[in-house]
């Protein structure tokens, strides 16, 4: 009989289609992998009369010879997407016991392609961090550990939930989202795929709210395809999100195989650190052969302004957060702490319900945004960002793609970043410049350091661009034949 | 500088007032700002409440484009330069009632820019009032504190409602022109149909910005006071504001720049915060919401859809229709009024129709406390009335009588059957009339003397022999037969 979580997703879909499984075997198996890894803390949610349900209501449609471009595959949801009549905490206390209304944009378009949910994945609370750390309900637990070591890894952020989860086959794939990195991040430190499309491909509708500028909602996946997959279902236009873009999406996965010939690949010369570890170098020159051998052009190119794409990250996330989390006071929703005076309520609730990083981002969101400071720091870095973005696009006249790694560091291990900022910040210095700019980026598992843990290079592309960002991912993975897993240890 | 127009004595000399008002206008619209939720005033407490004007988690606001409209239609109204970009931005504060934590406005870049409306004093003379801005926003809810002792409520309905905010330039000098400004703005507004004015529903409202100086010296501290709903209390807190800081000035004090609160009930303003007590809002653009660029052909068509507007109502009715400033201004401003008066003077002589209108009418309307959409005479009868004098069916003193009869026993009925009925009409047989004045003649030979030494006393016979007609008789026509008869010039 198959092994149904080692199929990939593409295979899963076909076999799902060809009846070779059922639906409903998919799901169980899925979920008894889900309920089987809880020393990964990976689920928030299991509900397994819910997901068995929607896998037979698959097996009908398959039946009946319909079922859409996912039907019966089984998918863990972010627990930042909104799910109707299903708990949505966002990992934090103040939407403890939150039970929304409605259904996302995005896992309502992944339902109606006939995708099962298997639950809620955790993730860093309100999706700030990168180390999965933040969240109310525990950390994730990386499946990967470093070779004959037992102490627990990160399996980054804020998608740890998702990564691990996909890592780990607990699903066939993930709902993830992206504002700095939190989808590429961690797909880099866990082995995975990670996409993040170009802002406005995905609606933001029904998502829990961090920046709103920079927030893009994304799959990851254990291989490049099964990301196409999913993407392709996840986006379109959506005319309940104004920042939605009013384009066809293309069949991302039809493009696969037209390969990398005659395209420019770029590498910017700035993305070299200092510091970064030799394995990561040595990683990103094989990148570049890789696609050399393919038929590419490499060439080094030049981002000057990348530099200060972190400090103008951390001015306007905040900013937008400490507005966009302005709501959770404890009024209409979520937790509130009694007190007979209104001031004292909102001061209790938000102190109980918020955890100590999201306290950080609204205080300096705030700070930032307040008279007297809103020139120096809001505005200046909007202006730096709109600069940023100038770059990028100037640099993609002369290239397709650019070639950086995904992550300055393998998974590390839990708490050894969560007393500095600003090392766990770093996390995102590779992938934040394409949040500010609303470029697409993916992140492709490429090979293992010297410690036996995953290492993803990363591909930005123009923005719309994702056919040609998934040619370069499908032919670094073909290259890279990267097979590694971790071993079951949990 | 202009001269000052308007001064206040105080103990120690003159003042000058000076006055700018923020006007809350409710846009007219099935939908709220930025969700789909209704707006229709009256529903039960959060009938009318999306996901989004709750702010629900994730939820998304997106423009309602007939609210953007009707800002560039009140912006065109108000002769204003419209903003082709324009941003929506967040102003940050926390209450019960504001669920999102923020309220969607624009606060550097609004929809409408400087325009200016030219304002209707009492006396007849106008002023022009300088526009400074429009902008679109959100409302709050409500919260209400008197249903329970020991807890508050909040009603969403009016949460995400969208509102126009006009913000006039300091150019108002007196507690009348802050009322005619306020009142003439509302009039502007109901004519382009983009503001209901409503003004006991929360539709239109004002905050009062008020300052005095000494004439000829710079802007003194204002104050502003909140949520002024009538014509008549704009007026008061004009007053009050301007003789209270003349009074705090006088005594050698100052004038704390602070928000105000207006008593209903005593006529006072008092301190509601002061300006170290100021939120700091962290405006920032929207993220969630792109900027707002509009197309020239939607302004295009917008302009092209406009009404007349009030202005140009007036001055037609006193070029075209021949109407004195005062009766065009009168019944220009109200657009039911002037509807109603043109109606009625379809086909009639203009000026007779207005003061049909504007006397008789409004005299009924006003004792009887109705408005003129509840006239107990409809404009077509009106008309018709106005027609049997002109075409000398009856005399204008017979029109009284008929009106009379239209007011009460014969309501709905048309004038021409009430004359007819009625035997009101006038007699204009000059045989009829000949052999009433030779009666008259032959009755009265003393006064057929007098009259020829003293021509005024033509008018007691005329007196007499309307008198013999029952009132019927075409008065010139009994003038001119009796002129002949008695040899008067």
């Amino acid at each position: 009989m198959t092994d149904i979580p080692e199929l990939t997703l593409a295979k899963l879909r076909d076999a799902l289609r060809a009846k070779d499984v059922s639906a409903a075997e998919a799901a169980e198996a899925y979920l008894d992998r889900a309920e089987g890894a809880s020393a990964l803390n990976a689920f928030l949610r299991i509900d397994r009369e819910r997901t068995m349900a929607a896998a037979k209501a698959s097996d009908e449609k398959l039946a009946r010879g319909e079922g859409g471009a996912l039907e019966g595959v089984p998918l863990g949801i972010k627990d930042l997407f909104c799910t109707k009549d299903v708990e949505t905490t966002a990992a934090s206390r103040i939407l403890q016991s939150f039970v929304p209304p409605y259904e996302s944009t995005v896992t309502a378009n992944l339902a109606r392609d006939g995708a099962v949910s298997l639950g809620k994945l955790n993730l860093d609370e309100f999706a700030m961090g990168s180390s999965n750390e933040t969240s109310a309900y525990g950390p994730v637990i990386n499946p990967w550990r470093r070779t004959g070591k037992d102490d627990k890894l990160s399996p980054g952020g804020s998608s740890g939930g998702s990564s691990a989860a996909v890592a780990a086959h607990l699903c066939a794939g993930a709902t993830a989202t992206d504002t700095g990195g939190s989808i590429r991040q961690p797909a880099a430190l866990t082995g995975t795929v990670g996409v993040k499309p170009t802002y406005g491909r995905c609606s933001r509708w029904g998502i829990v709210a961090f920046a709103s500028s920079l927030d893009q909602a994304g799959p990851i996946a254990r291989h490049v395809r099964d990301s196409a997959i999913l993407l392709r279902s996840m986006a379109g236009h959506d005319p309940k999100d104004s920042t939605s873009i009013n384009a066809p999406v293309p069949d991302f996965e039809a493009v696969l195989d037209r390969g990398v010939k005659g395209l420019k690949i770029g590498i910017p010369e700035e993305y070299r650190l200092d510091g970064m570890p030799e394995e990561i170098e040595a990683l990103w020159r094989q990148g570049e052969a890789w696609l050399r051998d393919a038929g590419a052009e490499v060439r080094e190119v030049s981002l000057p302004l990348t530099k200060y794409a972190l400090p103008v990250y951390y001015i306007v996330a905040p900013a937008e957060a400490s507005s966009n989390l302005a709501r959770y006071d404890g009024v209409k929703y979520g937790m509130r702490i009694e007190d007979r005076d209104i001031q004292e309520m909102y001061a209790k609730t938000r102190a109980e319900g918020f955890g100590a990083e999201v306290q950080r981002r609204i205080l300096i969101g705030t700070y930032v945004l307040s008279a007297g400071y809103y020139d120096a720091y809001y505005l200046r870095a909007q202006k730096v960002r709109k600069k940023i973005a100038d770059e990028m696009n100037a640099v993609f006249e002369d290239v397709d793609l650019l070639l950086t790694p995904s992550a300055p560091s393998a998974a590390f291990g839990l708490g050894e970043k969560t007393d500095d900022p600003i090392q766990m910040y770093l996390n995102d210095v590779f992938t934040v410049t394409a949040n500010l700019a609303g470029n697409p980026g993916i992140s492709v598992p490429a090979g293992l350091d010297g410690q036996g843990l995953p290492l993803g290079l990363q591909l930005l592309a123009r923005p719309m661009d994702e056919e040609t960002m998934f040619r370069g991912a499908y032919a670094l993975e073909q290259a890279a034949g990267f097979t590694a897993r971790p071993g079951q240890w949990w | 500088m202009s001269e000052p127009r308007k001064l206040l004595k105080g103990a120690t000399g003159d003042w000058e007032v000076v006055v700018g008002l923020e006007v809350h206008a409710q846009v007219s619209s099935v939908s709220k700002l930025f969700s789909g939720a209704s707006t229709t005033y009256g529903a039960g407490p959060n009938e009318n409440v999306s996901l989004v004007d709750a702010a629900m988690p994730g939820m998304l606001p997106v423009i309602n484009e007939f609210c953007v409209e009707q800002a560039v239609r009140t912006g065109l109204g108000l002769n204003a330069e419209i903003n082709k970009w324009s941003r929506f931005d967040r102003k940050n504060y926390f209450y019960p009632d504001l669920p999102q934590g923020y309220q969607i406005s624009q606060y550097k870049d609004p929809i409408v820019g400087e325009g200016e409306i030219e304002v209707e004093l009492d006396d007849g003379s106008t002023v022009m009032i300088g526009i400074e801005r429009l902008h679109l926003e959100q409302d709050a809810g409500k919260s209400i504190h008197d249903l329970a002792p020991d807890a508050s409520y909040v009603d969403l309905n009016r949460s995400g409602v969208a509102l126009m905010e006009i913000v006039s330039k300091p150019d108002m000098r007196s507690a009348e022109e802050g009322a005619a400004y306020f009142s003439k703005l509302r009039t502007i507004l109901r004519y382009l149909g983009t503001c209901d004015g409503n003004m006991d529903q929360g539709s239109m409202r004002a905050d009062v910005n008020v300052s005095v100086r000494r004439p000829g010296e710079a802007l003194g501290t204002r104050t502003e006071t909140k949520n002024v709903n009538s014509i008549r209390f704009v007026r008061q807190v004009i007053d009050y504001e301007a003789r209270r800081q003349i009074e705090v000035l006088e005594e050698g004090g100052t004038i704390d720049q602070e928000t105000r609160l207006f008593d209903v009930k005593t006529g006072e303003t008092r301190t509601m915060r002061s300006k170290e007590d100021a939120h700091d809002y962290r405006y920032f653009p929207d993220p969630d919401l792109l900027p707002l660029e509009l197309p020239d052909d939607l302004i295009e068509r917008v302009r092209a859809s406009l009404p007349e507007l009030p202005d140009q109502k007036k001055h037609r009715f006193m070029d075209d229709l021949g109407l004195s400033a005062y009766d065009a201004s009168v019944l220009a401003m109200d657009k039911d009024k002037a509807d109603y008066f043109e109606a009625v003077a379809e086909g009639h002589d203009g000026k007779l129709a207005a003061n049909w209108v504007t006397t008789e009418l409004f005299g009924v309307l006003n004792k009887q406390g109705l408005t003129i959409k509840e006239s107990p005479v409809s404009a077509a009868q009106l008309g018709k009335l106005v027609g049997l004098i002109e075409d000398k069916t009856i005399s204008g003193k017979i029109a009284k009588q008929v009106f009379e009869h239209m007011l009460t026993d014969d309501q709905g009925k048309d004038p021409a059957d009430i004359v007819e009925a009625r035997g009101l009409k006038q007699v204009t047989d000059t045989g009829a009339i000949e052999s009433a004045v030779d009666e008259v003649i032959a009755a009265n030979p003393d006064q057929v003397e007098r009259v020829k030494e003293k021509p005024k006393a033509l008018g007691w016979f005329v007196g007499q022999v309307m008198k013999a007609t029952g009132g019927k008789a075409n008065p010139q026509a009994v003038n001119e037969i009796l002129r002949a008869k008695l040899g008067v010039e």
